[in-house]
């Protein structure tokens, strides 16, 4: 791992997408502040829509606009000074696959079905380079090979629905680094797989990440997974980052009650306790936001001020590590949870 | 392949083979039955000449309603001792222009019309799905005969009408297979991978499009020589003496009781052509997506 505040590859600053709905508008992504460093891993980790995805797809230009919008900055090292939020259709075009590349959660929607496997990486290769036919081809052996597909002249003959999940997801991930990117956004590439497949397949990134000096932004509910994987690691709540810290830092010393009650609700094979931990109450409809900390309804350790006053994220503990709440000094402390709060059937 | 994968790999393969080949099997058969009988028929009217030596407008007075398998009538003869057999032949190539000439355009024209404005969204779309509507809203037969009686009864004519009117129903078809392939992740996936639009557009949406119109195609050309059939037994379409056969069908519903062949023959015409591109739509159907 080198030094993240070096030269950030990615610099995501002050991120806001909202989205037009029926219902009203939905605040998806609120005000969110991120780096990746030269081949760092940075995690975005939280429950389902609290935003990462809707993140990793702004950053990547693909929301539909209408219904969403964007504000702030998005910035590539590679790609100079110019605000990825603000680029045209054409620009963006050009700037997928070449500079950033995204790994999608589910592989077996993300292949086309009516198209010989060897013929979409074939055509992932020559999206952003003009190439001769055979040199295509070569290169999707390779690619192949690269992400460990056995037998590739065979395989590239076969439609996706002969392929299994894990092969499939190799099939998107040699596609994806085809055109060399800089930066990876995997939106959660192991959900749908099972834990066997889903071990390889990271590994498989880790590997490729390491060879390729690619950075890469994790996305995944997984804390498992994320500690395994990454440098850093943001933890989102309702479209917002709550926690930000190196891996080891936030999995040993969380600050923010929202992490640490992730962290609690990890079953522990050593517990003599017949039930699972979880964490009381629903994340907030991200439709009509209620002022004050968006966590205060569901945190043990809220005060009233909590409820009406939302803080910045404070700096917490040693190094680079920030948390958004007004308590992140006694968190630590067990006597500051109420007993009963966390424990329920 | 099964050096690679060992015996196990064999069975599996053989069998996955197996299941998909039995699909496609079938498929190919009733293609191929659709296609024997389309072409039996194609051919047929071409060849006309060499078939019969009977001309299809050839009056003779002294050998009226003769019956079927009378000697050199086949079918016999209509009212004027016109052949009924050199009749449908020749007819035929009206009809079968009508099924394909009517059906291609609108079909590509809609497909266009439909991708576009799946694809596009906004404006675009909502425009053109409400002049689709607006289409829609009229009963599509009474629309028809409007235009063409506007227009003037002729062949040409009333493919003006079924070219302005039919293209609705493959823009339709088009755009809803578009905005579903367009929720597809492979989509954007495309997208993230940094292809043009054109490039998505074609490879990834159309392929995916194309086989629902191909199948509504057929059964839509159908549906068009009966249209072409129809008006013409309303005097709208192909005029007397030709022998289109809803011509035929018309000139013989006169002698229904006394002559049934005059309109019969002609009908079962209509139906083997339908038949034909049925069984092709079908077998289409079953080889085009097989992984369904």
């Amino acid at each position: 791992m080198t030094d993240p505040v070096a030269a950030p590859v990615l610099e995501v600053r002050d991120l806001h997408t909202y989205i037009a709905t029926g219902a009203g508008v939905v605040r998806a992504v609120d005000g969110v502040s991120f780096t990746v460093g030269e081949r760092e891993i940075v995690g975005l980790v939280g429950e389902s829509g609290c935003g990462k995805s809707v993140t990793c797809r702004t950053i990547a230009g693909l929301m539909a606009s209408p219904p969403a919008r964007s504000t702030g900055s998005v910035r590539l090292a590679s790609y100079g000074d110019r605000n990825l939020l603000d680029l045209s259709a054409a620009d963006l075009q050009r700037l997928r696959g070449a500079h950033l590349s995204m790994v999608f959660q589910d592989p077996m929607s993300a292949l086309n079905p009516m198209m010989r496997v060897g013929a979409q990486i074939e055509e992932a290769v020559g999206a952003h380079e003009k190439l001769s036919g055979r040199a295509r081809r070569t290169r999707a052996i390779e690619l192949m090979e690269r992400v460990g597909i056995p037998v590739p002249e065979r395989r590239m003959r076969d439609y996706p629905h002969q392929f299994s999940g894990g092969m499939r997801q190799r099939v998107l991930i040699a596609m994806a680094i085809a055109g060399r990117p800089k930066l990876l956004l995997a939106d959660e590439p192991t959900t749908a797989l099972d834990v066997l497949i889903q071990d390889q397949i990271l590994s498989l990134l880790l590997e490729l990440q390491r060879d390729f000096g690619m950075s890469m932004i994790l996305v995944s509910h997984d804390l498992g997974v994320i500690g395994e994987m990454c440098d850093r690691v943001a933890v989102m709540y309702a479209g917002e980052i709550v926690e930000l810290a190196d891996t080891a830092t936030l999995l040993e010393e969380p600050r923010h009650p929202y992490t640490i009650s992730l962290l609690r609700s990890l079953p522990d094979v050593n517990s003599q306790s017949r039930y699972l931990r979880s964490i009381g109450g629903a994340p907030p409809a991200l439709v009509d936001v209620p002022p004050g900390c968006r966590f205060a309804p569901r945190c043990p350790l809220a005060l009233d001020q909590c409820r009406e006053w939302e803080t910045e994220l404070l700096q917490a503990g040693a190094g680079a590590h920030t948390a958004r709440c007004w308590r992140h000094e006694e968190t630590r402390r067990e006597d500051a949870w109420p007993e009963q709060s966390y424990e329920s059937a | 392949m099964s050096v690679v994968l060992g015996p196990s790999g064999t069975l599996l393969e053989s069998l996955e083979s197996r299941s998909r080949t039995s699909r496609l099997g079938r498929g190919r058969i009733t293609l191929a039955v659709g296609i024997l009988i389309l072409g039996t028929m194609i051919v047929a009217s071409l060849a006309a000449p060499l078939i019969t030596s009977a001309k299809p407008d050839a009056i003779d007075p002294l050998h009226p309603l003769l019956h079927p398998l009378s000697p050199g009538h086949p079918l016999g003869t209509d009212s004027f001792g016109r052949d009924i057999f050199s009749r449908i032949l020749y007819g035929g190539r009206i009809d079968l222009l009508i099924a394909f000439g009517a059906t291609s355009v609108t079909a590509v024209v809609g497909t266009v019309i439909g991708l576009s404005s799946g694809y596009a969204g906004g404006w675009v779309d909502t425009v053109i799905m409400r002049i689709v509507d607006l289409f829609f809203a009229f009963p599509f037969f009474v629309l028809v005969i409007a235009i063409v009686a506007m227009l003037g009864p002729s062949v040409f004519n009333m493919f003006v009408a079924i070219w302005l009117t039919s293209w609705i129903s493959y823009a339709r078809i088009s755009r809803g297979h578009t905005l579903g392939a367009k929720r597809q992740e492979y989509t954007l996936a495309a997208r993230a991978l940094g292809y043009t639009n054109r490039r998505v557009v074609l490879r990834h949406i159309l392929p995916n499009v194309i086989s629902y119109v191909i199948i509504f195609a057929m059964v839509d050309a159908v549906g068009n020589i009966v249209l072409g059939s129809s008006l013409g037994f309303l005097g709208l379409g192909a005029q007397p003496p030709s022998s289109e056969w809803g011509v035929m069908i018309s000139d013989g519903q006169n002698y229904l009781l006394t002559a049934w062949w005059l309109s019969t023959f002609p009908g079962i015409a209509i139906i083997l052509v339908g038949v034909g591109f049925s069984l092709i739509g079908d077998g289409l159907a079953d080889i085009l997506r097989p992984g369904d």
